[in-house]
């Protein structure tokens, strides 16, 4: 009942608030222009701070009108400048207002505006397009499809503070891609906002500080020439530290510091240099301080991390300021259990920047942690650190998952740290957990991590087996992604490697002979690489060897010949090699070499071959293959030895042993000196 | 032997006394509240305070270990010469690890007079050190908390306490490690121990440039405090707030008898004005008078204003007349100007106009002791006052906003926080202009004659101070010139000169008499009379007597005497507020409350 009486009654209000409305939109058709001036000047003191009535008013087709009225030559200056602040004003509402506006294409109609001589018009139209530019929803490539408009507002740089507040902004706000860096770039960003960081208007300094840290992100073309620009004869590096004075407010700091981090990383100041040791570091690790906003602490921590990511220095120097490690160990205390309390606002903040918080912590943490045994021991030994992993590991938040495994890659790089933290907090589990289901990027970082927990020595490599990791690694190697089929693989090299006959069997089964040669002509180098080091580790202790040549033999030494045949770097080469010399060393599976004549070619030539590593793999499986199986009795002594020995003599492999050992000088270098006495060796054996 | 080295630097070693020079500047700029008279700055290890196994070399600078060095029990310390003081707000010093001798036992850090000597920084009750060996932090305590890194030879390690907060951190090669302690004591000294042979550290109390940016770090201080005291809560009740403040500048204005000007704040402010308007202006006619030089005016001005006055204050009346004397030497009083062939009206080596805004800041750090405040016009050169024409300092003094004069008549200002505005903007039209005159249109009064711009009026009807236009008969400002003469030259006026010494002797006898001896009045007496015994008075030991600024003090003895007759404060409230803070000031600093430093008076005075 209450509903029925309702319901009419709302209506009502509503048609009330349109009518008024309406009747704004109506004067805009007034045929006396003055009308229409003073009802665009009344509209636009009706829309101020009101989101209700912008919105009305778009709903009720003000716009197309106003831009019509903005964009006709008859309308008088006043009008036009009128009909844009308006258009300002209604962009300053909600995001679906921005929509829109760009709907009704106010851009092309602003930047057309822009053309025009009068300073308040233009100053007008460039308040309105600043404000519809720097909201997400808006297009940013919207900017660029005019090649005439980005010089034309580098031009207008110079008209008023204003013009240049609001230009630098649109830049800083509109430069996402390399491509849109490259466009400011040439046409003269770096010279004509270069003087304004100097401008007495504080606005005007900080977009442009701003439009220099979007220019110089990842850009080696613009880093490398902002380190030679000059600022009233100071050098632009030293106009940045002079803004991260501690003085000064810190979204200025923060930004001269990303400013001088970007050229750093764009390889244009050294890491070294004092102006990134002595200024940008500490400037960044400050703003990680409990002191800063949550926002600015995320942001410094991940400037930061940026900074140091391959700088060993960096990352010790870092590891002791201010107590950094420790100072970010509070990062995961949000929302605080006061502020639950306390009030429900300042919850709502802590609960937004929760994530952010977290993740940038975990970064700073994988960054400080990537070279230095030291600093990892530190990271490890903060307060519930491995836990607070653990639990990131299995976070909602994917930039938080990402940015936990990240973490975790990096102190994986410690042995100290597998056998011990890595082990007692079962890492492998959560990581395991993560593997099944998460995109291309965690699984890239977590599958590289694995391989390291799959090392010989880590402890967590027996359970890790036995949560049936294998099917999931043989099912990365089938992935798209090159970094994923490399990580499958070398995990799977790294589970092989001195393991029992039992995980080698199943590794073979589950990835399948098929598989394995797939990934044998794999173009990615790496994942070769990768796949011919599981077949060493495969086919290696004597058992081993002759079992899985026994049922596999005839495709290996196809692939085999097939790679030493193809076009493929030395290391390639010699890591088929090695696998051959193990062949070799099996007490059956040597025959698939003796009596395939035309491998026994191959590894004559690549005894005489110019590169002394091929030689000595080569050397080496001949030794083998002349080498008894029982280790230790003489050649002569066992049954088939001597027929092998014969067939190599009359192939020419004994001319060749002698004059390894003859021709090597033994002091010309290790590998040499290897190969001379490995020849030798395999000489003694036909003396003998 | 090093101390030799040391010791033969002599004083008159150019490259020595550019390094002090340098030192005593840097420890000035880091620590500008610090008074040494009171709490002398640390520059060196005290060869006193520290344990037999430590040797001193190089100007008390460098530290070396001598004892055996066999366990924790042959460990030495030293202490700086003196404490910390608290006016530092912020205090650094740096020590570079020159050796780490055999172990790099080695413990930075602060302790408390009286500390066992015997042990390393941070072992003991109010002792605080940062080790090498192991990088922990010692808080006054056997055992360290893991801190930060260790440090060996070549490292730079600094310890910087704030004062303000009494915490402590340490750098090492110019990186902050983050705080150390918390609640630290006061008066600590900076400290150094070593505890095994070969151990060599020097230390750099602002000697040399500091490896870490210490004045970034202070900086970020001052800024600090200075948005604390920008956002300090002035209560809620902010019209009375505002009140206060527009009777604080029209108080100003009223005591320094600037009557149109205070007129026209009150106008503007609606505040109220206690005096009486003619009651200024009489006021502001014996000042001038004064600092015309023409005291027996102003004293029979005086006499005839406010009766009984300086029967009331004989010291002031013997003041004034010892000046008038002085004036006669000057030739400026119109008792010898009369003898002149000129008209006597028209002699003025002062501009005419009571320009008394005081100075502030640095020149007048001890504003607060005397009982009146120090009137300077900004007139620090008095050759300067005559140097302008009339009409080109008619130009100047006829536009009022010179943008270096402080005035205190911003008086269309919502602002009310600030107390000090500079100068008006809308009132200038009605402002007094003579009172903008500072020292750059700085006119003999001529100007202010010939210029048609006396707005307010005052002085029209007051043919004492017309002029005539050309009547640039005044040669006693005229420094150096040769038409300077005892008297004005005049025969006939030195006679009365030496009349009226005879007169003043016969005064002082008089007041010896009645309230016995007065050594100043004996010493103002004897200067004054001294400046006969020179040909030259103006060029003569006691020759800064005649110099016209000499005549402020004098001058505003006169109006807080009168302004007291007639029960008003004899200061001006702004003048008291402004020497209470800065009283406040270094009181905080004997009170050590760090703070001080970062607080100064003079940063905000514009």
């Amino acid at each position: 009942m209450a509903c029925m009486l309702e319901a009419p009654l709302r209506i009502s209000v509503l048609s009330e608030v349109t009518a008024t409305s309406r009747h704004y939109v109506d004067r805009l058709f007034d045929p006396d222009p003055q009308k229409v001036l003073q009802g665009v000047i009344d509209m636009k003191n009706a829309v101020i701070g009101n989101n209700k009535q912008k919105a009305n008013l778009i709903v009720l087709g003000a716009v197309p009108r106003l831009l019509y009225l903005l964009q006709q030559p008859s309308s008088s200056l006043e009008l036009r400048t009128e009909c844009a602040v308006v258009l300002g004003s209604l962009a300053m509402g909600t995001e679906n207002n921005i929509k829109s506006l760009v709907d009704c294409h106010i851009i092309p109609a602003l930047l057309q505006g822009l053309l025009c001589q009068d300073l308040c018009f233009i100053e007008a139209c460039l308040r309105c397009l600043r404000t519809v530019f720097i909201s997400p929803v808006t297009p940013v490539q919207l900017l660029y499809p005019d090649p005439t408009v980005i010089p034309h507002l580098m031009s207008l740089l110079s008209r008023s503070q204003r013009t240049q507040e609001y230009i630098t902004q649109i830049f800083s706000h509109c430069c996402k891609t390399p491509e849109h860096q490259t466009i400011l770039y040439n046409h003269g960003a770096i010279q004509n906002i270069a003087p304004l960081l100097n401008s007495p208007s504080y606005k005007v300094q900080m977009q442009a500080l701003k439009c220099f840290s979007v220019l110089a992100y990842e850009n080696a073309q613009v880093s490398m020439t902002l380190v030679n620009v000059l600022v009233d004869g100071e050098l632009l590096s030293q106009v940045f530290v002079r803004m991260m004075q501690r003085d000064r407010p810190i979204e200025m700091q923060l930004t001269a510091a990303k400013c001088l981090t970007y050229m750093c990383r764009a390889g244009a100041i050294r890491t070294d240099d004092t102006c990134i040791v002595l200024k940008t570091l500490p400037c960044l690790v400050r703003m990680c301080s409990k002191e800063r906003l949550l926002e600015e602490r995320v942001e410094g921590a991940e400037t930061l991390a940026y900074l140091m990511e391959p700088d060993v220095e960096l990352q010790r120097i870092a590891s002791v300021t201010d107590h950094l490690v420790a100072m970010l160990a509070d990062y995961f205390k949000y929302p605080s259990s006061v502020s639950a309390i306390a009030d429900i606002k300042r919850l709502d903040h802590d609960l937004k920047h929760a994530h952010e918080l977290r993740q940038a912590a975990f970064k700073l943490y994988a960054s400080l942690g990537a070279n230095d045994e030291d600093v990892r021991k530190k990271i490890t030994e903060t307060e519930n650190m491995m836990d607070r992993i653990v639990s990131g590991l299995s976070e909602s938040s994917i930039k938080v998952r990402l940015a936990a495994v990240r973490c975790l890659h990096s102190l994986s790089r410690s042995v100290q740290q597998l056998r011990t933290s890595f082990h007692d907090h079962a890492v492998w589990k959560p990581l395991m957990k993560l593997l099944q289901n998460a995109p291309d990027e965690v699984l890239v970082m977590a599958s590289s991590t694995l391989c390291n927990l799959l090392l010989e020595f880590s402890p967590s490599k027996e359970p890790i087996l036995e949560s049936g990791v294998i099917e999931l690694l043989c099912s990365l190697t089938q992935s798209d992604s090159p970094a994923l089929r490399v990580n499958g693989i070398w995990a799977l090299m790294n589970m092989a490697f001195q393991a029992d006959q039992k995980v080698k069997v199943e590794i073979v089964r589950a990835l399948g002979t098929e598989q394995l040669f797939r990934l044998l002509s794999d173009p990615d180098a790496n994942v070769l690489m990768k796949t011919l080091g599981l077949l060493r580790n495969l086919l290696s202790t004597r058992p081993h060897i002759d079992q899985i040549m026994s049922s596999h033999g005839k495709q290996i030494m196809q692939a085999v010949t097939l790679i030493l045949e193809g076009e493929h770097s030395i290391e390639v080469k010699e890591q088929t090699l090695c696998i051959l010399a193990n062949i070799a060393d099996g007490n059956t599976a040597k025959e698939l070499i003796m009596t395939n004549d035309d491998m026994l070619q191959k590894i004559k030539s690549y005894m005489g071959h110019s590169n002394v590593k091929l030689q000595l793999a080569a050397t080496f499986c001949v030794s083998n293959l002349i080498w008894n199986e029982e280790d230790a009795l003489p050649l002569c002594l066992c049954p088939g030895s001597q027929e092998r020995q014969d067939k190599l003599r009359e192939m020419g492999f004994v001319d060749i042993l002698h004059k390894l050992t003859q021709a090597s000088d033994p002091s010309l270098c290790d590998s040499l000196f290897l190969l001379s006495s490995r020849a030798k060796t395999a000489m003694q054996q036909y003396l003998a | 032997m090093a101390e030799l080295g040391a010791g033969s630097l002599q004083v008159g070693d150019p490259a020595f006394n550019y390094q002090e020079r340098e030192f005593n500047e840097r420890l000035k700029r880091l620590y500008p509240a610090v008074n040494e008279e009171e709490t002398p700055l640390p520059r060196s290890w005290s060869p006193k305070d520290k344990y037999s196994y430590i040797g001193l070399s190089q100007n008390n600078l460098r530290v070396h270990y001598k004892g055996h060095g066999k366990n924790h029990k042959d460990a030495a310390s030293v202490r700086a010469a003196h404490p910390i003081p608290a006016a530092c707000g912020i205090y650094y010093f740096e020590v570079k690890i020159v050796s780490k001798g055999r172990d790099g036992y080695m413990g930075i850090g602060l302790s408390a007079q009286g500390v066992n000597m015997n042990r390393l920084p941070g072992w003991d009750k109010h002792s605080y050190g940062y080790h090498g060996d192991d990088g922990h932090s010692f808080c006054s305590s056997g055992t360290g908390q893991p801190y930060g890194p260790t440090f060996t030879t070549g490292d730079v390690i600094g310890c910087c306490v704030n004062l303000i907060n009494n915490t402590c951190f340490y750098t090492k090669n110019g990186h902050s490690l983050g705080v150390a302690f918390t609640d630290l004591p006061p008066n600590l000294y900076p400290t150094v121990g070593l505890q095994t042979p070969g151990e060599i550290v020097d230390a750099n109390f602002g000697q040399h440039p500091f490896v870490f940016d210490i004045e970034d770090y202070m900086s970020e201080w001052r800024a600090k405090i200075h948005s604390m005291i920008a956002r300090f809560p002035v209560g809620e009740r902010l019209g009375e707030w505002q009140a206060v403040l527009h009777n604080m500048v029209s108080s100003y204005l009223v005591h320094h008898g600037y009557c149109a000007t205070a007129m026209a704040f009150a106008r503007t402010t609606e505040t109220i004005i206690q005096e009486e308007q003619s009651s200024i202006k009489n006021r502001q006619r014996i000042q001038k008078l004064v600092l015309a030089g023409r005291l027996g005016e102003a004293i029979d001005a005086t006499q005839e204003l406010y009766p009984g006055l300086l029967e009331r204050n004989p010291n002031l009346l013997f003041m004034l007349k010892c000046r008038q004397f002085v004036e006669m030497v000057n030739g400026t009083d119109s008792e010898v100007r009369c003898f002149g062939t000129r008209s006597p009206k028209s002699q003025n080596s002062y501009p005419s106009s009571p320009s008394l805004s005081p100075r502030h800041g640095a020149t007048n750090p001890h504003l607060h002791t005397t009982d009146s405040p120090t009137c300077s016009n900004g007139v620090t050169s008095k050759n300067k006052s005559n140097s302008k024409y009339p009409g080109v300092s008619s130009a100047s003094s006829s536009s009022s906003s010179s943008p270096s004069s402080v005035n205190y008549s911003e008086s269309n200002s919502t602002d009310s926080t600030k107390s000090q505005a500079h100068s008006g903007t809308s009132n200038q039209e009605t402002s007094d202009s003579e009172m903008e005159i500072e020292a750059e249109h700085y006119t003999n009064g001529l100007a202010d004659a010939s210029s048609a711009r006396i707005v307010n009026g005052t002085y029209k009807h007051e043919e004492i101070l017309q002029t005539d236009g050309h009547g640039l008969g005044n040669g006693l400002a005229e420094d150096g010139s040769t038409s300077r003469q005892l008297c004005g030259g005049n025969l006939a006026a030195t006679e009365r000169m030496i009349q009226f010494g005879r007169e003043l002797q016969a005064l002082n006898e008089q007041l010896c008499r009645d309230y016995g001896k007065n050594p100043t009045h004996k010493k103002m007496l004897q200067d004054a009379f001294s400046l006969l015994a020179y040909a030259d008075p103006w060029n003569c030991p006691v020759g800064q007597q005649l110099d016209p600024t000499q005549r402020e003090s004098i001058c505003s003895a006169l109006n807080s005497a009168i302004l007291e007759s007639q029960n008003l404060p004899k200061q001006p409230p702004l003048m008291l507020a402004l020497a209470q803070a800065n009283e406040c000031v270094q009181l905080m600093a004997r009170v050590r409350a760090g703070s001080c430093s970062f607080a100064r008076i003079d940063s905000f005075l514009h």
